[in-house]
């Protein structure tokens, strides 16, 4: 089972990590969504928080907004996957996650092109 | 004039450039902001501006300039693709269409990275990085710094004369969220008590002979800031009463005016008295003191900051010999060995001094013991080092270099002797009179006579 954690402004992924105020924290399993997503409101944005949050969930894969270089390298040195930079609505990106098809700087929107290449 | 396409206009501003739509999405981008999002324009048209900036305002803020119709300007920061935090103007106008229509917004995102760090460098204390040290007491203030910055608590700061009251006063105000608001200083023992409740609070024209017209007061100048009130200890007891009033209600009444004035100023004091003994001794209001001393933080002198006075050392010689441009490479070891067994009464002022005097003195090369100050040059004196609460510790509380002091030429003669001669001369100077005498040289009566009887005068 792998945890994924998405960083949230109401239902788009939030454009900033550090800033973030809400996270989605979702199981998969078999590219399948596995239990109930569990949705959590932070006290206030810290990115040093959610990092510590991530660890604290064994999250597998960080979907966020832009990241500090500190913030990513850290998170992955924590064998931690981070997808930045993605921009989307919390729903068309967690299909892409369960999909293994999402990248970091993919704009996932209906009927359109994604940087990563892939189509919706 | 031929059409030119409006991604070409765009695209030759240097600074990053959006056009956005009535819903705040992008209509077009230029390369800059291309580089700075790591979208290109395709791809970001018709995306809401806050996930293509992700900067720390966003369409809310932007909303407000678009509906007021009125230009826009916020320094903040953004996260570039590169995942660096870059600090940003953003700037934005409204973009209106021939029927004087409000049809979109322009918006320039100005990298200010390099103003940033190029006013760090002016001003030197827009981060603790303006106080220097690594000697444990100093770890315990910068630990303490976030804690007084985040709060609008007033702080006592205490220390000896020199160890940097006023510097860590500024430090406080320019890390706080009233960073942007005026900083204001005034030494209560430098104003005269007459003038200092016109000076502080201010007056109406006609208060008094000579107050020709309105004058603000320094609470009123620091309005949303912070005002530094620095030998607090010398505050007179009618002027205690009236700051108690503004710390309890944050209103004043002017001399001279029957209406009050409301201020939202943040209150900080600084002393080199023990305030507690003055409230024993009734030269301080107990609710004053305890007012104050809300949030207290110490400066250690000098002699307590072991490694420091090197560090100390070093940062003066190279902001010093930088201002005089002069190429000195720094201090021997016999300079070094001088200095670091000094006592620095004056602290880190002497220091600053001593180091001006060094950089004077020398012409290039290396600072030698030949071009220090010739009074750190002689022996300790172990009666002033040993029993500080005798004459050393006085004399460190007299005001910077006793008259005596001054006129004991410099010889090669020993401690005991410069002693013998500065009680002489304090003598003499006061036609015999021994307490008069013990004040010229900083030191109590009893020092004084223990010391005549020593030295075997008289």
């Amino acid at each position: 089972m792998t945890k994924i954690l998405l960083t949230l402004t109401n239902d788009m992924i939030a454009p900033r990590f550090d800033l973030a105020t809400e996270v989605l924290i979702v199981a998969r399993e078999n590219k399948q969504i596995s239990g109930n997503p569990k949705s959590m409101l932070l006290p206030g944005p810290s990115a040093d928080e959610l990092c510590g949050l991530i660890l604290k969930e064994d999250i597998s894969i960080l979907v966020c907004g832009g990241i500090e270089e500190e913030h990513c390298q850290f998170l992955t040195w924590k064998r931690v996957t981070v997808l930045d930079r993605v921009i989307g609505k919390s729903e068309d990106v967690i299909r892409q996650v369960l999909d293994d098809t999402l990248h970091p700087g993919d704009i996932v929107k209906k009927s359109a092109r994604t940087k990563g290449g892939s189509k919706q | 004039m031929k059409k030119i396409p409006l991604n070409n206009i765009i695209n030759g501003i240097p600074h990053a450039v959006a056009i956005l739509d009535e819903q705040l999405r992008i209509q077009a981008m230029n390369s800059a902001l291309e580089n700075l999002s790591g979208y290109s324009a395709s791809e970001a048209q018709g995306i809401l501006i806050d996930y293509i900036l992700r900067a720390d305002v966003g369409a809310k803020e932007l909303g407000a300039a678009f509906e007021d119709e009125k230009f826009f300007s916020h320094e903040g920061n953004t996260i570039s693709a590169a995942r660096k935090k870059v600090a940003v103007r953003i700037s934005a106008s409204p973009l209106k269409d021939r029927k004087e229509q409000i049809a979109g917004l322009l918006v320039f995102v100005e990298d200010i990275t390099f103003l940033r760090e190029l006013d760090e460098k002016v001003h030197h204390r827009s981060t603790p990085g303006g106080i220097v040290g690594h000697s444990r007491g100093m770890q315990e203030i910068f630990e303490l710094l976030p804690v007084l910055a985040a709060t609008d608590a007033t702080v006592l700061i205490t220390g000896e004369t020199g160890t940097g009251k006023d510097l860590l006063a500024e430090t406080i105000h320019r890390v706080s969220k009233r960073a942007q608001y005026p900083f204001i200083k005034v030494n209560c023992g430098a104003i005269p008590e007459s003038l200092l409740e016109s000076e502080l609070f201010g007056h109406k024209r006609g208060a008094f002979t000579g107050a020709h017209n309105d004058k603000p007061g320094m609470f009123r100048l620091a309005q949303g800031g912070t005002i530094f009130l620095t030998e607090i200890g010398d505050l007179p007891l009618l002027l205690q009463v009236k700051l108690l009033t503004v710390l309890d209600d944050r209103e004043f009444f002017p001399l001279g005016s029957t209406s009050k004035t409301n201020v939202d100023v943040r209150i900080i004091t600084g002393t080199h008295r023990d305030l507690k003994q003055l409230v024993q001794d009734g030269g301080f209001r107990e609710d004053l003191f305890y007012r104050l001393n809300v949030l207290r933080a110490h400066l250690p002198p000098l002699r307590e900051r072991g490694d420091d006075i090197r560090l100390l050392l070093d940062h003066f010689l190279g902001e010093i010999s930088a201002g005089a441009k002069k190429n000195i490479k720094g201090f021997t070891r016999k300079a070094y060995d001088i200095l670091e067994s000094y006592d620095f009464p004056g602290n880190i002022r002497e220091l600053r001094n001593i180091v001006e005097f060094a950089v004077s003195m020398c012409r290039e090369g290396w600072i030698d013991i030949n071009h220090l100050p010739t009074n750190i040059l002689l022996p300790k004196p172990p009666a002033l080092t040993r029993q500080p609460d005798e004459m050393g510790k006085n004399r460190r509380e007299a005001s910077a270099g006793t008259p005596v002091s001054n006129d004991i030429p410099i010889t090669g003669a020993s401690w005991p002797e410069i002693e013998k001669q500065k009680i002489l001369t304090a003598l003499s100077k006061t036609n015999g009179n021994r307490t008069k005498a013990a004040k010229l040289l900083g030191c109590g009566r009893s020092t004084l006579w223990r010391k005549i009887k020593q030295h075997k005068i008289g």
